[in-house]
């Protein structure tokens, strides 16, 4: 295993300074919102989470197709490093969401099918590991676990349609609907979400290779102790 | 002729553990393989991979000409399987269990058979008993009526003395002598030496991964047979 | 011989593997008088926990139902799978010349049974203890949609939670969380269905209710040889 790639230090640089210029086009830049003043920009970087979140379940579902059909172990690590990833991501947007809603919602929780929707993810996803936790055998625990990603993945649309319905059935009180952005809220926004994404690759990048690191260790300690 | 089993090179990992190591092995038809070694020397990992029910890592493993896990319903159909486990249900009464298996495994004519194979392992009288009920050695005696419902041309028994009393383990001698001597090719493991001196034709050595030695039953005599295995876990061991 | 197919049709052995579950469960009726017996009590703790007057208990029915069947549900999934596992009978099929998804639809069909069943014994019991008539159509309807569903999920993942060390306390864990849809869709149809709402609030349930089943049972058919296949 050599030390890590330029390309890895490079894309470490770009998400510090994309991440960074965000921030400063949050505060600088895009302008403040008229009637939620300064805790809307929370906004930016709560979506922008959320999405990274959404992204790693995807990355995690689709690896776990791959893993199913190749069986090369690579896979099954690309798919615990995009679940951990989600798993962080999604926390970090259900609690800037909450952050947001205290002062525009009054509440700290509210039913929002979004909000639901993440949190029952964050849940299959805490299941997904402790169904990890519980196999011995590295094989059939990665097996298992690219069933779980898929079948889970699959299940979140779902998810989210059955809780707007249930919502949309009875009157709802608060309603999440986006509020018009400006032009440069709009670039702010889009901004965010690139240096989220490009983030994500890079933490992506770092988590796989600490997860064949490890492997690699493990080989190493089981050639010492035959 | 093909051979009944042929074993080119097998080797299985479970994650980064080695269990086999470029295991070669062949029998012909109608021998009585002994697998012998010690606990975790892979005998059970070497018969699952034949059994089916796990996949080689690298390597080739042939039965009856037909090669897993490409051809492994092919396969399946000729062979039969004995664990240390009876695989059955306790809640199915003798004859509801091998009718159960008869119809997976597609049989023609499934009463005459299922009669036939129940008389050989002696439980005829009991066949409307609920196997919940069984003995461990009748239990054991039905499974390998299970193994051998559908005529299978090779038998694979893992540690079916596994805890079976001297009367019981005697039956069972006297049941897989008689299947075996209706030319089928047996491989059975065992960490009991004395059980499987009388049954073999046959006795490999499974150490460290790799058949370690191998010798025939003209080749030896019973007194010799302890000190065989001995040498070849050595010399393995070294 | 024709190529490497199985020898016995995927119907055959699945019908075959369903039969021998049912004989089994008709011998010891171990499996089904404890979902019952869970289920009523799970029905007397709602009882009291929600304090079921004749003014709420109207609105809160087909809670209460669909959350009984769901924990009853689980209770016999988890005991299904661990006959075949606990004495090495999943080997025993495995060994058999058949498709492996004849496993899955075959486990699948008797535990569909087990929870019908079940269902079927508890509605009447609910209609007299709680004076509901229970027996229209749409909800008979909705009850074996919803049922399908869970079971097509919950045999899928009930095969997985069984190798697991902690496989008791697993499935639910997996379960329930993937099974949500299944939950919502189920008790809004249903209680569309007593409280004799208009057809076009009922109809999307049941669409999201048959969407839900048709893709868990395709996907748990493609992906059940990765389960038990080593």
């Amino acid at each position: 295993m050599k030390s890590t790639p330029t390309a890895l230090k490079i894309l470490d640089a770009a998400s510090a300074l994309l991440i960074a210029a965000a921030l400063a086009l949050v505060f600088g830049y895009a302008p403040m919102e008229r009637t939620m003043g300064l805790v809307q920009k929370v906004f930016y970087f709560h979506v922008s989470a959320n999405w990274v979140g959404m992204l790693g379940f995807l990355v995690a579902a689709v690896a776990g197709g791959i893993y199913l059909a190749k069986g090369t172990p690579r896979w099954d690590v690309i798919e615990v490093a995009a679940v951990e990833i989600g798993l962080a991501f999604s926390l970090i947007g259900i609690v800037s969401g909450s952050i947001w809603a205290r002062p525009i919602w009054n509440t700290w929780w509210t039913w929002d099918p979004r909000l639901v929707t993440v949190t029952v993810m964050e849940l299959i996803y805490i299941a997904y590991f402790m169904l990890r936790s519980g196999i011995e055998d590295p094989d059939r625990r990665a097996r298992y676990a690219a069933v779980y990603a898929i079948v889970g993945f699959l299940s979140v649309p779902l998810t989210f349609l059955s809780i707007r319905m249930f919502r949309s059935i009875h009157p709802v009180v608060i309603t999440s609907s986006q509020a018009q952005l400006s032009p440069k809220m709009l670039q702010t926004f889009m901004f965010s979400l690139f240096a989220f994404s490009v983030l994500f690759v890079s933490l992506l990048w770092h988590r796989v290779r600490l997860g064949q690191l490890t492997a690699h260790i493990e080989r190493l300690r089981l050639k010492l102790s035959e | 002729m093909t051979a009944a089993i042929a074993v080119d090179r097998l080797t299985k990992r479970f994650g980064l553990k080695t269990v086999l190591r470029g295991l070669n092995f062949t029998a012909a038809q109608g021998e009585f393989v002994a697998l012998l070694g010690p606990n975790g020397a892979g005998k059970t990992t070497f018969l699952r991979i034949l059994a089916s029910l796990s996949r080689p890592t690298s390597g080739e493993v042939r039965i009856g000409g037909a090669a897993l896990p490409r051809e492994a319903a092919t396969v399946r159909r000729r062979l039969g399987v004995v664990s240390h486990q009876p695989l059955l249900y306790g809640d199915l009464t003798a004859e509801e269990n091998l009718h159960f298996f008869a119809r997976l495994y597609g049989l023609a004519a499934p009463e005459e058979r299922i009669g036939e194979v129940l008389t050989l392992v002696g439980l005829a009288r009991r066949r409307h008993d609920l196997v919940r009920t069984y003995s461990r050695g009748m239990q054991q005696r039905l499974a390998i009526a299970r193994a051998i419902l559908h005529d299978p041309d090779v038998l694979l028994l893992d540690e079916p003395y596994t805890g079976l009393d001297q009367d019981a383990s005697a039956m069972l001698d006297a049941v897989l002598q008689e299947v075996a001597a209706q030319g089928r090719t047996v491989v059975m493991t065992s960490h009991d030496l004395s059980r499987v001196a009388a049954l073999a034709s046959r006795f490999d050595v499974l150490a460290r991964g790799r058949i370690a030695a191998s010798a025939s039953r003209a080749d030896l005599a019973d007194a010799q047979l302890l000190a065989f295995y001995r040498t070849a876990i050595a010399e393995e061991a070294s | 011989m024709s190529g490497d197919a199985p020898i016995t049709s995927l119907w055959q052995a699945t019908r075959a593997i369903a039969w021998k579950d049912l004989t089994a469960e008709r011998r010891s009726r171990e499996l089904l008088s404890a979902m019952l017996v869970f289920a009523l009590l799970v029905i007397l703790a709602f009882n009291f926990a929600l304090d079921l007057d004749p003014k709420t208990r109207g609105s809160v029915a087909s809670g209460v139902l669909w959350v009984t069947f769901i924990f009853a549900g689980t209770l016999g999934l988890n005991r299904s799978m661990a006959t075949e596992k606990d004495r090495g009978c999943l080997d025993g099929l495995l060994l058999a010349p058949i498709d492996r998804s004849a496993i899955y639809f075959g486990k699948a069909i008797a535990n569909l049974a087990f929870m019908l069943i079940v269902e079927a014994i508890v509605f009447p019991l609910y209609s007299v203890l709680y004076n509901v008539n229970l027996f229209l159509p749409g909800l008979l309807l909705t009850v074996v949609l919803g049922s399908v569903g869970y079971v097509a999920v919950g045999t899928l993942l009930s095969s997985m939670a069984v190798q697991a060390r902690t496989r008791d306390m697993l499935l639910p864990i997996l379960l329930f969380p993937v099974a949500l849809p299944v939950l919502i869709a189920a008790v809004k149809a249903s209680a569309g269905y007593l409280g004799g709402l208009p057809m076009e609030e009922i109809i999307p349930w049941l669409n999201l209710l048959g969407v839900y089943d048709v893709i868990f049972i395709t996907v748990a058919f493609m992906v059940f040889d990765f389960i038990v296949e080593e």
